[in-house]
């Protein structure tokens, strides 16, 4: 017997108590814990995926959505942009550097991005097996998505139109898998690349399919081999290379197509100030700068977070409060107790000690359930929602702050438990034994 | 044991309760007897190292009781004291066993679980070791108080009113059982009681309600 064994044994005395302020203490330390790891981890990523990226200029339309879906692939795209007007921008002399996106594909739910190498180099990622894309319709899959739809060099997938997933399948243009990239911890692990060219291609053979389709029904059926045949020679001769030059894509017969949005890096600082102006002005595109966007939006979610956090802090101050109650109560049933054990020996301080244990016990069981539901939490989340994937949150992280939430809640615990201390330490042996009895 | 001129009174109480003086030699067994208001439990209490006296001394073994230190009377009842009270107390928290554990706890004995369970049988509750306090009678309860008593061997076990609420058989069990275990540590034992049944038992009886009567062979 010691007294962490009593205090132990006086919590099991009155489970229900006991339960529901652990439970209690646990619900308020898992919302503030949550909070504190999605919100480190999404702010996190949030940054570190628009590292490096100065501006993102696109279709008209909400600059937020244009971020959200040029950087960080959630949301759908704002519209299209023309070769054309690509060609104004990439020719400033205020860009540096500029990166295409083609949307528009997904396959299981994952984009498909038309791109360029620099997109690769942006984030740093190397291909682990395979090779980069030589050739239309080859893919260069994400970690993460290879990870999850368990994919292989050499695998053929069939892209859906659209960004989100069941879109309109284009069956008739399988994609090659030539690559799979290392993980990045960034959003290219969530994504499969290939060139802007095979991003066209799919499209314009399903447009032609599908006039091909239209003039089929009003023939006999008897052509039908004939145009099968037409097909597979259409196949071999859609193995065409892609270029490797920057933007080596804008040729005489492609100026009519279109991108969804360019990543663009400045020559300088100073063009931070001019060359959105000139974008959102002279063009008819629209240019947003990261930075400033996620600002807003972190703002903007900031008060859903502080509102969540103050209940988190409430619950706990509630549970705090049980706790307090819970054993001043105790207090009153337990003078006989606290007032034989000193008969026994028991000095003050071992019963005040004992009552500051039980404080302390109950706090840090709550604390750690706490933590435990918050990591849980986020794994199911970050497994059920793919906004979450997208995010790169992780589950097991634990972060230093946690062990501050972990100290500061003992504190509160013997705070809560200092009270019932001292009236532990005060209690008088005789008059409390000779009261009734 | 000895004690000269005590005197208690009460807060918020207009009496002072006066006690005759009265030495009792090592071993020896004292009688308390007086009715409901009397101040025995009160006498218990002062001669327990539970309550100082308003006025007047307690020696034991020379030494002057309330002259100790806070810490310095946690020791001495820890070494010297052992009390059944009327209404046992046991903590309800902890089963049998664990009752008798903590006041080897907290009399900072070494753990000696084998010689509880000697004692419980001793007492013949060993079944009961794994009870819970509100899992048994009140004559088993009253057994454990005895045994949580006599656990840190003491020179003077006290029994408030023990045969209040049994009849003439177990009653004479009880101060059996009082007696057994006084003898078997060496210590004195001193009852406080209402109870004229007990009185032919004992050489020394203190009677608050009249004077200290010595009586002759019981």
């Amino acid at each position: 017997m010691n007294i962490f064994k009593l205090s132990f044994s006086y919590l099991k005395k009155s489970p229900l108590n006991t339960g529901l302020n652990i439970l209690l203490l646990a619900l308020g330390i898992a919302t503030i814990t949550t909070l504190l790891l999605f919100n480190h981890q999404f702010r996190n990523n949030l940054v570190q995926n628009a590292e490096g990226i100065d501006l993102v200029v696109g279709a008209k339309g909400s600059p937020i959505q244009l971020i959200l879906s040029s950087i960080y692939h959630i949301d759908s795209p704002t519209g299209n942009i023309s070769l054309g007007e690509v060609q104004s921008i990439i020719n400033n002399p205020m860009v540096a550097q500029a990166i295409p996106l083609a949307l528009g594909d997904n396959y299981q739910g994952y984009r498909i991005v038309g791109t360029e190498r620099s997109y690769l180099a942006l984030y740093e990622a190397n291909i682990e097996k395979g090779e980069f894309w030589k050739y239309s319709k080859e893919i260069v899959a994400g970690a993460n998505v290879a990870n999850k739809l368990q994919l292989s060099l050499g695998d053929t997938i069939v892209s859906s139109h659209g960004v989100m997933e069941a879109g309109q399948a284009h069956e008739d243009e399988p994609l090659i898998i030539v690559g799979i990239l290392e993980e990045t911890n960034s959003v290219l692990d969530q994504l499969l690349l290939t060139s802007v060219e095979s991003v066209w291609d799919v499209h314009e053979h399903d447009e032609e399919h599908e006039e091909e389709h239209d003039d089929h029904d009003h023939e006999e059926g008897d052509e039908h081999d004939h145009d099968h045949d037409e097909h597979e020679e259409e196949h071999a001769k859609h193995k065409l290379e892609v270029s490797t030059e920057p933007f080596g894509f804008i040729t005489n017969e492609n100026l009519n197509k279109e991108l969804t949005s360019l990543l663009i890096v400045y020559n300088s600082p100073l063009a931070g100030a001019m060359f959105p102006r000139f974008v959102n002005d002279q063009t008819d595109m629209q240019a947003a700068a990261p930075g400033f966007e996620i600002t807003r939006l972190l703002s903007l979610l900031g008060i859903g977070f502080d509102v969540l956090e103050v209940f988190g802090f409430i619950l706990i101050l509630a549970s705090m409060l049980g706790i307090f109650i819970a054993l001043y109560n105790a207090m009153k049933e337990r003078k006989y107790d606290l007032a034989v054990m000193r008969t026994l020996g028991g000095s003050r301080i071992v019963l005040m000690s004992q009552i500051l244990l039980e404080g302390i016990l109950l706090v840090l069981s709550g604390s750690l359930l706490g933590i435990l539901f918050a990591h849980l939490g986020i794994a199911y989340l970050s497994g059920t929602y793919q906004q979450a994937e997208q995010f790169n949150i992780n589950a097991w992280v634990i972060l230093p702050e946690e062990l501050i939430i972990l100290n500061g809640a003992v504190i509160l615990g013997i705070l809560s438990a200092l009270v019932p201390a001292i009236i532990a330490y005060r209690t008088p042996i005789s008059t409390t034994l000779s009261k009734e009895s | 044991m000895q004690f000269l001129n005590l005197k208690h009174r009460y807060e918020n109480s207009e009496y002072t309760i006066s006690y005759p003086d009265f030495t009792l030699n090592e071993k020896e067994h004292l009688l308390i007897i007086g009715g409901s208001g009397s101040g025995k439990t009160t006498l218990l209490h002062i001669l327990g190292g539970l309550l100082k006296p308003t006025q007047g001394e307690v020696f034991i073994d020379g030494t002057s009781m309330y002259s100790m230190s806070e810490s310095g009377l946690d020791r001495f009842r820890r070494n010297h004291i052992g009390i059944v009270f009327q209404r046992i107390h046991l903590i309800s928290a902890l089963t049998v066993i664990e009752n008798l554990a903590l006041a080897q706890y907290l009399s900072k004995q070494p753990k000696n679980k084998p010689l509880l369970q000697d004692l419980l049988s001793e007492l013949g509750i060993a079944e009961k070791a794994k009870k819970y306090p509100n899992e048994l009678s009140f004559g088993e309860s009253q057994r454990v108080g005895i045994a949580r008593a006599v656990i840190n061997k003491p020179s003077i076990l006290f029994a408030d009113e023990p045969t209040s609420n049994l009849d003439d058989k177990n009653s004479d069990k009880v101060l059996k059982l009082l007696q057994d275990q006084a003898e078997k540590n060496d210590a004195s034992l001193i009852i406080a009681t209402h109870d004229e049944r007990i009185k032919r038992h004992y050489n020394n009886v203190l009677n608050l309600d009249n004077e200290v009567i010595p009586v002759g062979n019981g």
